[in-house]
């Protein structure tokens, strides 16, 4: 289970207009294991999706371009993969995606059956004949909990839980040793992600999927993910396992703020302490930490010169305030 | 204030609201009694297509109600006129939850907060309406510069603050807040949250306050009112219903809350089996009793009855002391 998987190292993408430039992800690096599952948290505008769509070449041509940085799996570097080879051997069948809207990421004119079927039947290197690809979508419906019978039926038959099922169907259809969820469960109420996120664990223990779980809700990551990146303007201010992240006294300024914004269920308190201000302009960012405009502990330093890494075992945090001992 | 004891601000007497589809009729809101007091917040919360929100445009006459009373003061507001309910909402206001698609994308920023003032007419000179669009907007914390900026230029956070001082411009004594923090990322959720408690603190205000969000319900309500199919099935201070909830469906709810912390990482968590039944004519009975464990046969047949358990605390569950 600890052989590397993933392995991203100083990742920065930028979306080039006429206009302007974008710095939407600025030096990031982390790993996965397999097997393993990872929390991507952050604001909107983070640049949370633009690292998974990274990860799957999946930017939008001419405007996304990736400056600099690798994205290795199993030794081989996506970033260098021929489109063909990319398309063929990893998009579907080794790194799969959900996307945040069951809703609009299913086709509304095609049986659920089919929108299953139809990544097998690409995906078909070891020539399965058409029964066992009925056999294979029958399974796999059945592996997230709809009846085999449903194949059938369109997606407007579904409610949304369902479909967010559905989706997840086709994703693990292949078997992919990476899944990528992009908040799988925000448009979902929450007894219904109550339900999707426990099938999600159970999935993961049966069929061993690594997990890069996006999300702003500190509360999935608790339950579901065994490292956590926090992600702040394009950058991984904090990483770690979860007890670094939900245990440890230590944390980056804005980590806090993100736990201070969080109503707390158990202690009753008369005010959030929400961060103040607002994340900056990604086609303007500040000179040292990208962070400083709004954090309460800011120094004259932070101001200048963007922080180091923070290293305590698997705990890193990119501040100053960590400094002097790094 | 001392009337604020006896008359509650907001009552609603065993309010319907029945839309019709088709041959059958899809019950939104079923049979509701709810009380709100004086500059209290009552938090309504339930998962979607639970009624919440047109129960919140009932009680506003946004939408008509099928039948039952509102009252607003003790009087009863569902048979007045058109023109008799557009001087009760000046009292009356509501906060939406989209703050993309509910403000006017033509209209300034101080256009946007003036409109309600110069539909109702309450100011007597230019000068006088002027100075209250500065006065709203310092106290929702929106900055001078962005007198004459238009909504698409704003983030969502701002734009929420603008309909928050559209809903105060003309002094309303109550407000229904729709889902006003769903839209946003936590930060400024937090924000937004803050606001609406500093000025319930500074003018008295009452709300009712719909969500989808637990955590934030707690956060900002006196009272809780649990919504399943149209019906509230458990109301009860906000303190008391998270240490002791009796429904079934609020433990469920409850549990299903994702917690930031790792105490709970390994405990099971008690998942409710299926999804919300047809709210289309459903038959009479507890609504939740499909997807309870609990149900048995008393379940059926006719609805279970709204009782007082403890002081403050209701359950419409006929087991609730037992579970």
């Amino acid at each position: 289970m600890s052989e590397k998987l993933l392995e991203i190292k100083d990742l920065e993408v930028i979306y080039q207009t006429d206009e302007e430039t974008v710095h939407a992800v600025n030096g990031i690096s982390f790993d996965l294991n397999a097997g393993e599952s990872i929390g991507i948290v952050g604001e909107t505008g983070a640049g949370k999706t633009t690292t998974a769509l990274s990860i799957l070449r999946l930017l939008p041509e001419k405007t996304g371009i990736v400056k600099a940085g690798s994205i290795t799996m199993d030794g081989v570097n996506l970033l260098e993969v021929p489109e063909v080879e990319m398309r063929d051997i990893y998009r579907g069948e080794r790194i799969s995606m959900i996307f945040q809207d069951p809703m609009t990421s299913l086709n509304p004119v095609l049986r659920v059956g089919e929108q299953i079927a139809e990544a097998l039947i690409y995906h078909n290197s070891d020539h399965k004949t058409k029964e066992q690809i009925e056999k294979r979508v029958e399974e796999t419906l059945e592996l997230v909990g709809i009846p085999r019978a449903r194949k059938n039926d369109f997606p407007h038959q579904f409610s949304g839980g369902m479909k967010q099922r559905v989706v997840i169907a086709i994703a693990l259809a292949c078997e992919p040793d990476l899944l990528i969820a992009d908040e799988p469960t925000t448009a979902l109420d929450v007894t219904i992600q109550a339900q999707v996120l426990a099938m999600m664990v159970e999935l993961r223990r049966k069929l061993g999927t690594a997990l890069i779980m996006i999300t702003h809700d500190l509360g999935i990551v608790a339950q579901v993910c065994d490292k956590v990146a926090v992600m702040y303007a394009g950058e991984l201010v904090e990483k770690g396992t979860v007890e670094d992240i939900f245990e440890s006294d230590k944390h980056h300024p804005y980590t806090d703020g993100l736990f201070g914004s969080i109503p707390n269920l158990t202690v009753k308190s008369a005010r959030l302490s929400p961060i103040e201000g607002l994340i900056p302009d990604p086609t303007d960012l500040p000179k040292g930490c990208k962070f400083s405009p709004r954090c309460p502990k800011c120094m004259d330093i932070c101001k200048e010169t963007p922080p180091k890494e923070y290293v305590d075992g698997t705990h890193c945090i990119a501040c100053h305030l960590f400094g002097g001992k790094a | 204030m001392t009337a604020s004891n006896k008359v509650p601000m907001i009552e609603t007497r065993n309010l319907k609201k029945y839309f019709k589809v088709k041959k059958s009729f899809l019950h939104a809101v079923d049979n509701i009694n709810l009380t709100i007091d004086e500059g209290k917040t009552l938090g309504v919360v339930g998962e979607s297509g639970c009624g919440k929100s047109t129960l919140g445009r009932t009680i506003l006459r946004l939408l008509e109600p099928t039948s039952g009373e509102i009252l607003f003061n003790g009087k009863d507001i569902s048979k007045l006129s058109k023109a008799q309910m557009r001087e009760m909402r000046k009292d009356m206001q509501i906060i939406f939850q989209d703050p993309y698609s509910s403000i006017n994308p033509r209209l300034s920023v101080s256009e946007i907060i003036a409109e309600p003032m110069i539909v109702n007419k309450t100011f007597k000179s230019k000068d006088e309406l002027l100075r209250r669009i500065d006065e709203l907007m310092e106290i929702v914390g929106l900055a001078e510069r962005l007198y004459n900026t238009y909504p698409h230029e704003l983030d969502g956070g701002r734009r929420q603050r603008i309909g928050v001082a559209r809903a105060l411009a003309l002094d309303p004594k109550f407000i229904v807040c729709d889902e006003p923090v769903s839209a946003l990322d936590v930060s400024i959720q937090a924000q937004i949250l803050n606001l609406l408690m500093d000025l319930q603190d500074n003018l008295g205000l009452t709300y009712m306050f719909i969500t989808h969000d637990l955590s934030v319900v707690k956060h900002i309500s006196t009272e809780i009112a649990v919504l399943y199919l149209g019906q509230c099935v458990e109301k009860a201070p906000s303190d008391e219903l998270f240490e002791n909830p009796m429904h079934p469906y609020t433990k469920a709810l409850l549990s299903a809350i994702p917690v930031p912390s790792l105490s709970m990482r390994d405990k099971e968590i008690k998942v409710i089996k299926g999804e919300v039944t047809s709210p289309i004519d459903p038959k009479p009975g507890c609504r939740f009793a499909a997807r309870c464990e609990f149900a048995t046969d008393a379940c059926l047949g006719k609805d279970p009855e709204f009782r007082e358990i403890s002081p403050g605390h209701f359950c419409a569950c006929p087991f609730a002391e037992k579970l």
